[in-house]
């Protein structure tokens, strides 16, 4: 069974396609990233799938049933906003049951739900403050406990922890994944940054300029990149994707280098680069020492190329040296930036 | 050196308010504690005699009855449809920018236009109102003429020049509310008017209380419309409370009687301001 299927869904504003014939599944249960560069219509597809927004061409199917033109409020589903949507003259508790008042939820019902809620995300003695004297991460809790009480079987969250700092973030990246799982919610979550895509996705959605890149695990595509693109934005720093006709294999493993063909390119995740004694001669532009590890910017004649070296190694700007990968951690592509041999071309 | 430059830079603004407000203030005070002088008989100090004097005076009672019945009859009026036009034109529609101008537009008419051109919609027979009824087989009617309809007539006009200048504020606090809110709200299933009557009118609750606190002031102040309009009449049915201070210090020439009048609009206006402030200002969330 499928909890939500996107099929051929399009936006087109006036002059804009925002959105441009995109199909995924998303798995019940299971959490799906929409990931993809700013602009790129992640945004616009999450309201499509909440109803805030009517869908140009194509369908929306929530648990088999085609909701394409259903009211919100009778989609199933719940919303996570960036800027939280608390209603600021409302306190906590207000704020939480304001849906379920609407519903017509009988009072018991109401408090019950609440009392869960408020204890699930630890909330309980904030409940009559306003949401202005919250800090932002109280606040963020204020939204989650809005989608619990809303036992709604679909969530959906739009870039929700873009507001707050680094280490919160990570803190209530924790929070939501364990509570997705909690209550086995079908859950589509936007984000533009990768490191929160990677650490909690079960799918990862790659968007690029309003059409899906490449879907799967965020191993299969840290691994496996369709594109270019895919192979770029995933990874701190992203892979080296290399002009093929300016490489030379020699003094490398046998087959690290393949024989170049017009415009193909060679990618090279940094982490599998190495310093040898022989092999690609590079010169060091920069090293940026990160304490368990190292990143050099390397450059070989046009190209530049970036290398995570364990440790601390011994170099520094200037020196020259040689760099050197194995056959089995490449990855080819050919002239219009798509896999070698993958399924689909 | 630095207090000397600070009250210089003072100075101006000090000696403006000294002398156009505060200084006729506690002036018109003491005057209101004196009698009517004349050639004859110089102006004396009576105490509360014309204190007295007023309450024994059936026009002034009537004038602050009036002026009762005309602040409840355009306050409340003006608001709610100050708050309506600024809901219509608060969302993507053709010619926004032309409905609003339109709106505001009897705003910026100076007040003696204004009262002419109503003058005209109320003359009776040639007037547009008349015309209009006409058609439909009434007879003509003495809009302005008619102690029954005359406040009511002006209590239309000054609604019709206030909404549209009350809408501007709504407008622009209504455009401060996030649309998410909105948007969480629909995904609940709220109706447009539970999520105006939980949501956006509390939200809009600062804008209601200046705008009140205006609206009252105006009620109180009004007096050009009188002037072009009516003169107060027929029989005072129109007269209100500046427009009477008004008759009295320049048609009558009573200064000290229009005085006593004076301090009774100030501590009028002061009490409803304090009270709006310190009872609805609790009640109000500000952001
Ligand atoms: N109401 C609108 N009218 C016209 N164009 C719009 C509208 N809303 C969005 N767009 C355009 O649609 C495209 C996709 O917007 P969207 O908000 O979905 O991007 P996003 O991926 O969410 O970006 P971000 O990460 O910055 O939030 C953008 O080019 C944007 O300019
Ligand atoms: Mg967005």
């Amino acid at each position: 069974m499928t909890g939500i299927r996107i099929s051929n869904l399009v936006k087109q504003w006036d002059d804009v396609r925002a959105v441009d014939d995109v199909s995924f599944d998303v798995p019940q249960g299971r959490l799906t990233v929409l990931l993809g560069p700013s602009g790129c219509g992640k945004s616009t597809i999450l309201r499509m799938i909440a109803g805030l927004e009517d869908a140009s061409a194509g369908e929306i199917l929530i648990d088999g049933r085609d909701v394409t033109r259903e009211d919100p409020s009778r989609r199933g589903v719940s919303m996570v906003f960036q800027s939280y949507a608390l209603f600021p003259h409302l306190s906590v508790r207000e704020n939480i049951l304001f849906g379920l008042k609407v519903r017509r939820v009988p009072v018991a019902e109401q408090e019950k739900r609440l009392a869960e809620a408020a204890h699930m995300v630890g909330l309980g003695d904030l409940l009559d403050r306003k949401p202005a004297n919250l800090s932002g991460g109280q606040r963020q809790r204020v939204a989650l406990s809005r989608t619990i009480v809303a036992n709604q079987p679909v969530c959906l969250m739009d870039e929700p922890l873009s507001n707050l700092d680094a280490k919160l973030r990570a803190e209530m990246r924790d929070e939501i994944c364990a509570l997705q799982r909690k209550l086995a919610l079908t859950m589509v979550y936007v984000t533009h940054d990768q490191i929160e895509a990677m650490s909690m996705a079960d799918q990862v959605v790659l968007l690029k300029d309003g059409q899906v890149e490449q879907t799967g695990t965020p191993s299969e595509l840290y691994e496996m990149p369709r594109t270019t693109f895919a192979a770029g934005f995933l990874g701190m720093p992203p892979m080296n994707v290399l002009r093929m006709d300016q490489l030379s294999g020699a003094g490398m493993p046998k087959g690290a280098v393949p024989k170049a063909e017009p415009g193909c390119m060679l990618g090279i995740r940094p982490e599998h680069i190495r310093i040898a004694g022989k092999g690609l001669p590079v010169e060091v532009a920069s090293t940026d020492y990160m304490g368990a590890e190292t990143v050099l910017r390397l450059r070989h004649a046009d190209e530049v190329v970036m290398a995570r070296i364990h440790g601390r190694p011994q170099v520094v700007a200037g020196d020259r040296l040689n760099i050197a990968w194995a056959a089995d951690e490449i990855h080819v592509f050919d002239e219009t930036g798509t896999r070698r041999g993958s399924p689909d071309t | 050196m630095r207090h000397v430059h600070g009250w210089l830079l003072l100075t101006p603004a000090a000696i403006l308010l000294v002398s156009f407000t505060h200084y006729p203030t506690i002036a018109t005070v003491i005057n209101s504690f004196f009698s009517k002088g004349n050639s004859v008989r110089p102006s004396r100090f009576i105490g509360l005699g014309n204190y007295e004097a007023m309450t024994q005076d059936p026009i002034f009672w009537k004038v602050l009855f009036n002026n009762m019945w005309f602040a409840l009859g355009t306050i409340p009026t003006s608001i709610g449809l100050a708050i309506i036009m600024a809901l219509a034109v608060n969302r993507a529609m053709p010619g926004r920018s032309f409905v609003r101008m339109a709106y505001f537009t009897p705003t910026i008419l100076p007040m003696i236009a204004v009262a002419n051109i109503w003058l005209f919609f109320y003359s009776p027979d040639i007037g547009l109102i008349d015309q209009i009824t006409g058609w439909f087989g009434f007879s003509s009617h003495n809009w302005l003429g008619d102690p029954d309809t005359v406040l009511s007539s002006i209590i239309v006009m000054t609604v019709w020049k206030e909404a549209g200048f009350f809408m501007i504020f709504y407008l622009a606090a209504l455009q401060h509310i996030p649309p998410e809110l909105g948007e969480a709200a629909k995904l609940e299933g709220a109706s447009r008017w539970y999520y105006f009557r939980r949501v956006v009118f509390p939200l809009l609750m600062p804008t209601t209380l200046f705008v009140l606190i205006n609206a009252v002031l105006n009620s109180f102040k009004l007096v050009d419309h009188l002037f072009v309009l009516t003169k107060g009449g027929p029989d005072n049915a129109s007269n209100l409370l500046l427009y009477y201070i008004f008759e009295n210090a320049f048609s009558y020439f009573d200064t000290n009687y229009a005085a006593t009048l004076t301090v009774v609009l100030l501590g009028l206006l002061a009490v409803m301001a304090l009270v709006q402030f310190f009872v609805l200002d609790r009640r109000i969330h500000y952001r």
